[in-house]
């Protein structure tokens, strides 16, 4: 039996990266997938591709009445939604010497605000739907430090933290809604892209961010999914409030 | 005034109540020169007041510059200013809560160590290298979800991961200034005014004192000891830390 089986899950950042790969395993699960991002070209192609199970709707995370209109579109398409993955976010590289106020609250406002307003906006239609699952994309840099990713630390700490305070509202609210952060390590995703070609000393910017993971190696988007999707399911009913870590053994 | 901190410069932020000002008391205690940095008055208080807005950057700029200009130096900053923001769940936070709660208590203490690196760097005679201590107060709310309101939580979950990013750029710049976060449980101070204000001071701190392993609230003092211990010489190997004084709230379960 389909793990997923008519669940219908609405994903932030859907377009690309961990949350195009979440939502092909979900289709690929039975499930419905609203591809919700801001690159429309990538998010109507994807949606193209796994046709019927999939629905495309523009978003930027930022702003709560697109939020509204997303979660809108996922009921009136699909009759409910049981699901919601907050993928989109901006990785940045700065230093608390080198970084703005605007550049700060910037990815703040995408990875932090962004994801709480998709829990406050899911919520009451999860709830609805008689209650679901959250998925919140932190990182490993919400668990350890990055002397070059400040602004990303904080706001990857700030999801860490929400996602638990999101889990324990819904838990005393008896919503039958669970919330868990996923911390991913460096994913070959478009995120890392552009470091990927850079030299770091006398290697490349590849082998520089494979040697910090004892796999020795980058995580693969699918790899990502695969715990997503087990969160998304009915499978992980007694998880709520955790971290998922999916990081080669980068913290370990 | 002689101490382990004389003759260091200290800026205080929130410092005119509640763990700011038993951290100035504290500090001033070691010898060390206080600016209490508050929008409220503190003329009474173990330091000298300055007016402060923290999530104002402009702010932050006039102040560092009174305080090299008066002090000559910078050592320690404690970035302790913070709101509860109220009493918002993940359903009922709207995004002017949200962003007001950020901008006091996450980027004011963003720019609380912009701007405190840039004042420790500052070199002198009687300070030849870029030496310094920041304290970041966060909360048991950035470890634990049921510790407050959604944005709060938020916002001292960025300060608990900022501080170690912090921490490793200095480590890495070789700048031989430490940062901390400190994460207190309840403490008695006018963070919680509603609550004293429904209950009643007494029966509220008992109310909250039970649910602490140690049977009691924190007083302002407990943690100003903390801060005190972050900021002196006597902490030098301690970074990147997270230091929890919530008298066992997050350690475990007991017996019921």
């Amino acid at each position: 039996m389909p793990r997923l089986e008519n669940k219908v899950v609405l994903l932030s950042g859907g377009a690309s990266g961990i949350g195009a790969e979440t939502a092909r395993l979900i289709a690929r699960e039975g499930g419905k997938a609203v591809v919700a991002d801001r690159d429309e070209a990538k998010g109507r192609a994807l949606a193209a591709e796994l046709g019927d199970a999939a629905l495309f709707v523009t978003l930027d995370v930022t702003q709560e009445a697109g939020w509204q209109s997303a979660v809108a579109a996922s009921v009136e398409r699909f009759g409910g939604l049981h699901g919601l993955l907050n993928a989109a976010g901006v990785g940045v590289r700065n230093s608390i010497e080198d970084c703005t106020l605007a550049e700060y609250r910037r990815v703040n406002d995408i990875n932090s605000l962004g994801t709480f307003l998709g829990c406050k906006t899911a919520i009451p239609a999860l709830k609805q739907s008689g209650g679901g699952s959250i998925v919140n994309i932190s990182s490993v840099l919400g668990l350890r430090g990055a002397s070059y990713a400040m602004a990303y630390c904080a706001s990857k700490g700030a999801v860490r933290t929400l996602t638990k305070n999101v889990a324990l509202h819904c838990a005393q609210m008896k919503y039958n809604i669970r919330c868990n952060s996923v911390h991913p390590g460096y994913i070959d995703t478009p995120m890392i892209a552009p470091r990927l070609g850079q030299t770091v000393g006398n290697r490349s910017g590849r082998q520089d961010l494979e040697e910090l993971h004892p796999l020795g190696r980058l995580g693969r988007p699918e790899e990502v999914a695969n715990m997503i999707l087990f969160l998304l399911s009915d499978e992980s009913t007694f998880s709520t409030g955790s971290e998922f870590v999916c990081d080669g053994g980068l913290t370990a | 005034m002689s101490g382990e901190l004389s003759g260091q410069v200290a800026i205080v932020t929130g410092g005119a109540s509640g763990i700011g000002a038993a951290s100035a008391a504290l500090l001033a205690g070691q010898g060390a020169r206080v600016i209490v940095a508050d929008l409220q008055d503190a003329r009474d208080g173990a330091g000298r007041f300055v007016s402060h807005d923290v999530a104002s950057e402009e702010s932050w700029k006039s102040l560092l510059a009174d305080v090299l200009e008066s002090e000559g130096r910078l050592d320690i900053v404690v970035n302790n200013a913070g709101i509860s923001g109220g009493v918002g769940n993940a359903e009922t936070t709207t995004v002017e809560n949200w962003q007001h709660v950020q901008a006091i208590n996450s980027e004011g203490v963003f720019l609380g160590c912009k701007y405190a690196i840039q004042g420790m760097k500052q070199t002198g005679p009687d300070k030849p290298a870029s030496k310094g201590s920041i304290v970041n107060i966060s909360s048991i709310a950035g470890l634990i979800g049921s510790a407050g309101p959604t944005a709060y939580t938020a916002s001292k979950g960025a300060v608990r991961l900022l501080s170690k990013s912090v921490a490793l750029y200095c480590a890495e710049q070789k700048y031989n200034i430490r940062c901390n976060s400190v994460h207190p449980g309840g403490v008695d101070t006018p963070i919680f005014n509603p609550l004293w204000q429904a209950m009643g001071h007494e029966q509220g701190k008992a109310f909250l004192g039970s649910r602490h392993p140690i049977g009691r609230m924190a007083e302002p003092v407990d943690l100003g000891e903390v801060v005190l211990w972050l900021a002196s010489d006597r902490s030098n190997f301690v970074t990147g830390a997270e230091i929890v004084a919530d008298g066992g709230l997050t350690s475990g379960l007991m017996k019921r």
